[in-house]
């Protein structure tokens, strides 16, 4: 069942993430757009969309920071495990409220405002669903940690090492096992959040404009802009 | 110097009767579809008056355009690119569907449908966004013909900062108001920045004809070029949540023809044609301090074909030579440049912008007439244009950024050519000193008469074709049937009908009709996908009529 659950699904997970995402980006690039309703209603999505997204960028942060950094490193560079718990409880419960304040304005503006909720497919009230069990479940294991004050338990040393080891191939099912209850929920839910993410609206995360940063202001493009193919290419028709 | 070619219009506000022909055949051919029901990428405005959406001219508001910044370089006014990706999760000035209008459509049904009974049955106005009874209080063009003027005549920004500027001198007396009415379309700017604004670079002009499109698989819906646009006519499609704009009808001028909105044009005021301009002096001339200086700068762009020096630049720079032709025999750079009575619209937003327009007499001449005047008679207008300060300053604000001096000197021109063309008219000797008081020979201004009154179809419009050579990808950039798995041209794509990207309009009915006329049994099969414009009566494609009794399809 472990070996399921966190040695498989993962690596089904990102096949259906990257597949799916490559699928979505060849036959719906007119699909893919962040579908925004601020024609509709603005003065509720002026709280709630900034609310959102910038805490899920924190959360994001916190995650990579998390996961992706080992325990020994931060040690290495002064950080005992306490002042690091502490600075994550902290800076990834406010993050993880303000995303679900966000989220929450944004659901009860969806619902409320007449044209917003006509806009609303049924695609996105699943999407909904997952998205805010996954902040729902990520908070609950902060606020259990906390519950728990210094006997919390440190996923650093269970969650984060099978979560590295899972990009080696040689997935560290047993660590994550040992994981309390809650961080399996929040797990599995973020991961169901990432199967479905290139099915969704969500999609429009992934052309996030950083490139609009560097790339000069006025754009010429030629009416040739896609070459011909060879002359020796097989017809079609 | 690096010449490009740009597709441009003139309008001649004079001749414009508000009919609204350009504004329906265009939403007829571009925007009547679901999502859409609101964006008009043609409309015609009373002025004075709030425009659409309302009052979008009141920048220190919807913040569109570019400014200049404290160290004098040219800035989006709405800030850095930063500071716009800051934004981007909330747009912080987008306007709202209550500054456009909500879309309704009537309940025409219960006219057929009502019980019989003592009352008339009312057809209700219904909204198209929430489908709901609605109330319908604005619409795109609610203060046609000065409608409300009364009440709601000093919304108009113009009026506003013509009225601040004179110290309440002027009154808005309604019965003394002056009125003409403004097309407009997409000015097609040469420094958009509609295009500056977009963060996923999916707005482009076309290098061949310098038409601004929108891409519309590269559109992510951030809406950033909403603000951006100080004319406001970018407008986002609320279904599919993409950004749409005029297309200057490309399809049609590829192949030579006017824009839907110049061809259905009644009273035939409308000029397209082409300027060769400098690339590289653009960035310079929207930087220019002074924005009563900019209409001056943005002439400076434009080069003279006939110039041997440019048209050495342009063959290098790839322009065709019908092009550079084409740009010789181009109404709208004579209207433009050599008679210079052609204005842009808003100058000082810095952007460019490439529809002109050739400020309204009517004004002038219709006060003069209704209080008994020779309308005709040269020092009769020259003294009215001088005196007549509400229309001038107001059409100062719209094409010079206020510089009256320059208004003045078209209208005088316009004058002087009525004046002058009485004359000719009545058989009497032409008078010289007319076009020499505006500093016209009696050649050039009769020519300018030709064209503004009586210049036929392909005087109006002089528009030089794609390329031939380039045909295989004419037609909706990015969507060429060429490329290596490309659309096929029946087959549905392999996630069922209609997955994969859409196969172009023309390219379907091209390859249904070469399929019809070059094989030996009638259509009947259409490939499952019944398009009334490929169906000639022949056949019976699948789907467009129930199933026979007999079993056969």
């Amino acid at each position: 069942m472990n070996a399921v659950l966190w040695g498989v699904l993962p690596y089904v997970m990102v096949v259906v993430l990257v597949a799916g995402s490559i699928w979505r980006y060849r036959y719906d690039k007119f699909g893919w757009t962040t579908r925004s309703s601020q024609l509709y209603e603005s003065r509720l999505l002026r709280i709630g969309s900034p609310l959102f997204h910038f805490g899920i960028l924190v959360v994001i942060v916190g995650h990579v920071g998390g996961l992706v950094i080992p325990e020994s490193w931060t040690e290495a560079a002064g950080v005992s495990e306490g002042i690091y718990h502490v600075n994550a409880l902290v800076f990834g419960g406010i993050a993880g409220a303000c995303t679900l304040a966000g989220i929450a304005i944004l659901i009860y503006r969806r619902r409320r405002t007449g044209p917003v909720f006509m806009a609303t497919t049924a695609n996105d009230k699943a999407m909904y669903v997952v998205l805010v069990a996954a902040i729902a479940l990520g908070l609950w294991t902060t606020l259990v940690s906390v519950g728990a004050g210094s006997e919390a338990h440190d996923y650093r040393e269970s969650v984060s090492p099978w979560f590295r080891s899972l990009f080696v191939l040689q997935p560290d099912v047993d660590s994550m096992a040992a994981a309390p209850v809650e961080f399996h929920v929040h797990t599995l839910v973020g991961m169901l959040l990432f199967a479905i993410w290139p099915f969704t609206r969500l999609v429009h995360a992934f052309t996030a404009p950083v490139h609009y940063l560097f790339r000069p202001y006025i754009v010429y493009r030629s009416r040739d802009a896609v070459p011909p193919a060879p002359g020796w290419t097989r017809s079609r028709r | 110097m690096r010449v490009m070619a740009q597709m441009a219009m003139v309008m001649n506000l004079d001749k414009c009767i508000g009919c609204h022909t350009c504004s329906v055949t265009c939403k007829q051919a571009w925007t009547n579809r679901a999502g859409t029901e609101y964006v008009w990428f043609n409309n015609v405005e009373t002025r004075p008056g709030q425009g659409y959406p309302r009052r979008y001219e009141d920048q220190d508001h919807w913040k569109g355009g570019w400014t200049l910044n404290k160290r004098g370089k040219l800035e989006l006014r709405t800030g850095s690119r930063a500071r716009r990706l800051l934004g981007i999760f909330a747009s912080p000035v987008q306007p709202e569907l209550a500054d456009y209008y909500e879309p309704w459509t009537y309940d025409y049904r219960t006219l057929t449908e009502a019980p019989l009974g003592d009352d008339f049955p009312v057809a209700r106005p219904k909204s198209l966004i929430t489908g709901e009874d609605t109330k319908v209080t604005w619409s795109a063009n609610w203060d046609d013909n000065l409608g409300g003027t009364s009440e709601l005549g000093h919304l108009d920004p113009i009026v506003e900062k013509v009225r601040r500027e004179s110290e309440e001198k002027i009154r808005f007396e309604f019965e003394r108001t002056f009125m003409f009415y403004l097309p407009r379309i997409c000015e097609h700017c040469l420094n958009p920045s509609c295009m500056a604004s977009c963060p996923s670079g999916a707005i482009y002009k076309r290098s061949e004809d310098g038409i601004v499109l929108v891409d519309q698989d590269r559109c992510r819906g951030w809406r950033q070029c909403v603000t951006g646009c100080p004319y406001k006519k970018i407008y986002f499609n609320h279904r599919s949540g993409k950004a749409e704009k005029c297309t200057f009808c490309y399809p049609r001028v590829e192949v030579g023809l006017p824009t839907v909105c110049s061809e259905t044009c009644v009273g035939r005021l409308r000029y397209l044609g082409l300027f060769l301009y400098d690339a590289d002096a653009v960035t310079a001339a929207a930087s220019t301090p002074d924005p009563q200086d900019l209409y001056e700068a943005q002439l400076g762009l434009m080069l003279d074909p006939s110039d041997p020096a440019v048209v050495a630049a342009a063959r290098a720079g790839g322009i065709p030579d019908d092009w550079i032709d084409a740009a010789r025999r181009s109404p709208v750079y004579a209207l433009a440049k050599t008679y210079r009575v052609a204005l842009p619209l808003h100058p000082e937003y810095r952007t460019m912008p490439m529809v002109w327009y050739v400020p309204p007499l009517s004004p002038v001449v219709d006060l003069l007439s209704s209080q008994g005047h020779d309308a005709e008679d040269r020092a009769t207008l020259f003294g009215a244009i001088d005196a007549l300060r509400i229309p001038v300053e107001y059409l100062a604000e719209l094409f010079t950024a206020g510089r009256t001096a320059t208004v003045t000197a078209v209208l005088r021109k316009l004058a002087a050519m009525r004046a002058y063309m009485r004359d000719v008219t009545l058989g009497r000797d032409p008078d010289p000193s007319i076009p020499a008081s505006v500093g016209m020979t009696e050649e050039s201004l009769y020519a300018m008469y030709r064209l503004m009154a009586i210049a036929k179809y392909d005087e109006r419009y002089v528009i030089p074709t794609a390329h031939a050579e380039q045909a295989h990808d004419l037609e909706e950039l990015g969507c060429s049937l060429d490329v290596e798995d490309g659309p096929g041209m029946y087959e549905s794509g392999p996630f069922g009908e209609a997955s994969g990207r859409p196969v172009p309009v023309a390219v379907e009915t091209f390859q249904a009709l070469k399929q019809r006329q070059t094989t030996d049994t009638p259509p009947g099969d259409l490939s499952g996908r019944v398009n009334l414009l490929n169906w000639d009566g022949n056949g019976r494609p699948e789907g467009l009529f129930p199933p026979r009794k007999d079993g056969a399809s």
